[in-house]
């Protein structure tokens, strides 16, 4: 089949019955008007917020310190924007889907349309635009704090990875309003996909989202791994790196080697439905066995890449909250790598189902149950870091202990499926469909957000409410545990994934107790945004500008917060594992250096902005089949990029003087401040100034 | 064949909760927990064997994790704490040789499983075997009888306790075949033939259905299979042949047409078929071959004559083939 060539040259095949707004008014109906609320929600959200920035005249600061910037901080603080947004719409999608199913006995409200659209574009969006932007936010911001940098390696390359991540994003919010998404499932499965079968701007929509993001996610790997090996500060051996920079490390490995295989089949996919290729097609050679195994090539490694950074967090946290060192540094070190290498040599069991021998079957069995071993050993770790600590059950630690429950959980299920016996009957089902949110949600998810509110006051200065704080933590909790645990039974009964409907009662008390969950789920989510406008109204209560509100234990605690631009006044030598809990156990920590330097910073580009935008149009004009705007935009990146090369911008220079003010203001402020044990931790008197904490030092019991 | 495991004995009390959930469903069993066959049987009995050696590496956890939130909380300061503790070779030893030492009784057990109960491998019934060859359609199964000169849509019958091998196949995009209390699922691809093994103890009714997503109404794609004693099923063979209509090009075009049993039914079906069911009596008799080597000859197939693509408008020649 060939491309259908019947649009005008203007618009490609753009047209007035692209717009899902028009059905509403044609048809009404629930299903019609979902479908048009949602188009109009993106409409209005980006009216309002236009409107909001010019209200606030915010748009000359919006220029210079955030789109501009490539600052490593305010990059990630982007990243976390872009991911929160997406994490509404995925999650608003799949409370819909719950709902849609709860109702399912013989009907319920969406159409099939509209169903396989949602578990299309939630599948996508929770992936790659709220876990991997979630991710490479906390990275971004944390990495080079951890690790004694004043950036990344590549500050302009890491403002080009934002760019291009935020144009898959953006191509799937104007697929609310211009056609539809994909309906193919995230993973986008041959022949369905093919031309033949879905000649729409559907899954074109997919192709391009995968190709640019995965293009920035490879850049941010090579980004965060050659900043480990090359930015770490004096004294910084590889093995007295925080655990979290070994899980960024290992992350990184896998963005390098396992987004290019998904990037190559998306775009392979592209050449069989637009240049009449025929590598996944059914006849004239193709074989779409060749996309199942490039795109789980991808997709296994890629769980990994989610986890293994919450992993990272949660070694942070369960530390620090723990009041005590890591147990076992070099196993988690040595665990974490293997499983980053295990994760590559699992992807078969994907689909253990498509005929294989037994014997290839086993061999991937083995190694999916493999992983289970140093996985386990990571959380047995973990418990030996709590015993005889002393345990602080703040927020970040009421999410690892859901972690530790809810995760052994998804282990457990993870081994049955491990098995090919067993996947032969759960596989495709809401067995699977509970399992993989059952390692997502309670690892990535609870170690992401548990570090948002670690972090948090680091990076703008003041705490995150408490209460709301674990509020939220508990609607993580219980609305995953009844969401997804009656999957797990209904997969057993034989449901499979993806169905707008069912004819079975036995399956309707079940769909209730889910819905139950993810109306927790939502709520929230919901407290997430109170939360942050509580906290934001309560700044100064809740300020802790010297910088170390926890008790921390590395670098990134040992600056003011939020941190400067250049994060450390000097660049600091590192003594040892922990350095900032050792630096303030022998009264290294808060010292001034004998001398000050002048800073160099990159200068502002507009680069990554520019390659959004481009990318975007470029996205557009494929989708639609408007080949002059393919040709423009894609021109005009290429001119603006090599055009960048002819000229180096100067640096940004932050004099010695101004550097030294600066920093002895904060140590100052430090030396003024009474420092406060870990019970007032959450209370009004946290400044950021911890007291040690010392068997011999400890105050009595109240 | 049959797999034995250590765990049969405490296996069944998980069956009583199993048993309840199935409990409120109709005749028709749809699940591995209540199986109709040995290979059901035996995943079932392998997913507890699975379970109960995975629980020595999990209940730690479950008991540990709330003793030491307790023991250790912040204000008890009668617990000893050690801030700088980091290692213990002993621990280290329990922590990665007990995951290990599950891992490795869990691969002899995957090793045994995967091999007894490989769906390319023919079962041992007391019963002749039956061979079926089954394509799937948007949104429907053909179940072709070779040997009988058969054929259904959405009926799959077969004698109890004999081997039944069947050869999928699909003739639109990928999907993928189960009957969740007989065995496992295998997937049906374009061009390809995968290949499944199935055996029911007992006369019975099971579930069968598509369970990859393949178009908007793949959820209503579920068949009846009916397992039945020998005499049965001659005479439900016999009633076939007398009732059924000849599946020829024209039939064969109407089945690639996307619709549901119920409305492939309306179309091609008479009222001495059970309802969302076509049967046919004369199959040409390498129609299965036929519709795998249509993908395999390195000719185009164009969308109108793809099964299930858009623009499927098969050319009926004079020839009478749309093949």
């Amino acid at each position: 089949m060939t491309l259908d060539q019947t649009g005008t040259w203007l618009f490609g095949r753009l047209g007035l019955d692209s717009l899902p707004i028009l059905p509403a008014f044609e048809n009404p109906s629930t299903s019609e008007f979902i479908a048009a609320g949602a188009a109009l929600m993106v409409i209005v959200g980006a009216i309002v917020t236009i409107a909001l920035i010019t209200w606030f005249g915010a748009w000359k600061p919006l220029w210079r310190d955030w789109l501009t910037s490539t600052d490593h901080k305010r990059i990630g603080i982007m990243y976390m924007v872009l991911a929160i947004v997406m994490l509404a719409r995925g999650v608003l999608e799949g409370a819909v889907m719950r709902t849609q199913q709860a109702f399912g006995l013989h009907g319920g409200f969406l159409t099939p349309e509209h169903f396989s659209e949602l578990f299309t574009t939630h599948g996508t969006i929770m992936i790659f635009f709220v876990a991997m932007p979630l991710i490479a936010g906390i990275v971004n911001y944390i990495l080079p704090l951890q690790l004694g940098a004043r950036d990344m390696s590549f500050p302009v390359m890491n403002q080009i990875s934002l760019g291009l991540t935020t144009t898959g994003a953006a191509l799937v919010m104007v697929s609310l309003v211009l056609a539809q998404f994909s309906n193919g499932s995230w993973a986008a499965y041959p022949p369905y996909t093919g031309l033949d079968f879905n000649p729409g701007p559907g899954p074109d929509y997919w192709i391009w989202t995968i190709v640019f993001s995965g293009i920035g996610t490879t850049l941010t790997g090579i980004n965060f791994a050659v900043t480990i090996y090359k930015e770490r500060a004096p004294g910084m051996h590889l093995f007295r790196m925080p655990v979290f920079c070994w899980t960024v490390l290992c992350t990184a490995i896998i963005m390098i080697f396992a987004l290019p295989p998904l990037t190559v089949a998306a775009l392979m996919l592209a050449a069989d439905r637009y240049m009449d290729f025929h590598f996944f097609t059914n006849d004239l050679g193709g074989n779409m066995m060749n996309f199942v195994n490039l795109f789980w090539l991808f997709g296994h490694p890629e769980v990994y890449l989610l986890v293994i950074p919450a992993y990272g967090v949660f070694s942070e946290t369960v530390a620090t909250f723990s009041g005590k060192r890591l147990y076992g540094y070099t196993t988690m070190v040595y665990a974490t790598m293997a499983i980053a290498v295990l994760s590559f040599c699992v992807w078969l069991h994907h689909f253990f189902t498509m005929g294989q021998s037994a014997n290839v079957n086993i061999a991937f069995g083995v190694a999916s149950m493999a992983i289970a071993v140093p996985t386990g050993v990571k959380v047995y770790n973990w418990m030996a870091t709590m015993f005889r600590g002393r345990i602080r059950m703040t927020v970040p630690m009421i999410y690892a202990t859901g972690f530790f429950f809810l995760f052994v959980i998804g282990g457990l299920t993870g081994v049955m499926l491990a098995n090919p016996t067993i996947t032969y009957q759960v596989h495709n089902t809401l067995f699977l469909v509970a399992h993989f949110h059952n390692v997502i949600i309670p690892g990535v998810v609870f170690g992401l957000l548990s570090g948002y509110h670690y972090w948090f006051p680091k990076a703008f200065g003041f705490r995150l409410h408490e209460g709301w704080g674990r509020a939220i933590a508990l609607f993580w909790i219980f609305g995953f545990t009844f969401t997804f645990m009656p999957l797990y039974v209904l997969g057993f009964m034989g449901m499979p994934r993806r169905s707008v409907a069912f004819t079975d009662p036995a399956y309707q008390p079940m769909m209730y107790v889910a819905l139950f969950g993810a109306a927790l789920i939502v709520s929230g989510v919901g407290s997430m945004l109170i939360q942050l406008w509580v906290s934001v109204r309560e700044r100064e209560r809740l300020a802790v500008p010297l910088g170390d509100p926890w008790n921390g234990r590395t670098l990134e605690w040992a600056m003011s917060a939020p941190p400067p631009e250049y994060n450390f006044a000097v660049v600091p030598q590192v003594e040892a594992r922990d350095d900032f809990a050792d630096a303030k156990a022998t009264g290294r920590a808060y010292s001034e250096p004998e001398a000050y330097e002048d800073i160099e910073m990159p200068a502002n580009t507009a680069i990554g902005l520019g390659i959004c935008v481009g990318t975007v149009v470029l996205g557009i004009a494929l989708v639609f089949y408007i080949w002059w705007l393919t040709i423009l935009s894609l021109a005009l990146m290429v001119v603006v990029f090599v055009g960048r090369t002819f000229r180096e911008p100067a640096p940004r220079i932050f004099p010695a003087a101004e550097v030294a003010a600066a920093h002895r203001a904060w140590l100052a402020a430090v030396r003024a401040a009474t420092p406060i044990g870990r019970l007032d931790e959450t209370d009004d008197l946290n400044r950021g100034l911890a007291r040690p904490e010392h068997p011999e030092l400890m105050e009595p019991a109240q | 064949m049959r797999f034995s495991g250590a765990f049969r004995s405490v296996s069944k009390i998980p069956f009583v909760v199993g048993a309840l959930l199935l409990a409120a469903c109709s005749d028709e069993r749809s699940s591995f927990l209540d199986p109709g066959g040995p290979i059901a049987a035996a995943q079932r009995a392998h997913l507890l064997e699975v379970v109960a050696w995975t629980m020595i590496a999990i209940l730690p956890v479950f008991i540990l994790v709330p003793l030491m939130l307790w023991r250790y909380r912040y204000r008890n300061r009668s617990a000893k704490y050690t801030p700088d503790w980091d290692r213990s070779p002993l621990l280290e030893i329990v922590m990665w040789g007990v995951p290990f030492a599950i891992v490795a009784v869990l691969t002899t057990l995957l090793w045994k499983s995967t091999h007894a109960l490989d769906p390319y491998k023919p079962i041992d019934g007391s019963g002749q075997p039956v061979n079926v060859q089954v394509i799937g359609l948007d949104w429907k199964w053909l179940f072709i009888y070779p040997d009988l000169g058969i054929a259904t849509v959405n009926q799959f019958a077969f004698p109890e306790d004999s081997s039944i091998g069947l050869d999928i196949t699909t003739d639109t995009v990928m999907q993928s075949f189960i009957v969740p209390a007989l065995a496992g699922q295998i997937y049906a691809m374009p061009g390809m033939r995968t290949k499944l093994h199935l055996l029911a103890d007992q006369p019975g009714r099971f579930l069968g259905e598509n369970v990859q997503w393949s178009g908007l109404r793949f959820s209503e794609q579920k068949f009846d299979a009916l397992a039945m004693t020998r005499a049965d099923f001659d005479a439900w063979v016999a009633e076939v042949r007398s009732n059924g209509v000849a599946l020829d090009a024209r039939t064969y075009a109407e089945l690639g047409t996307p619709s549901v049993g119920a409305e492939i039914h309306d179309k091609l079906g008479t009222t001495e078929m059970p309802a969302g069911v076509v049967w046919f009596n004369q199959v040409e008799p390498n129609l299965f071959t036929k519709v795998i080597g249509r993908y395999t000859d390195g000719r185009p197939v164009p969308p109108q004559n793809q099964p299930g693509a858009v623009g499927y408008q098969p050319q009926l020649t004079e020839g009478g083939s749309n093949q």
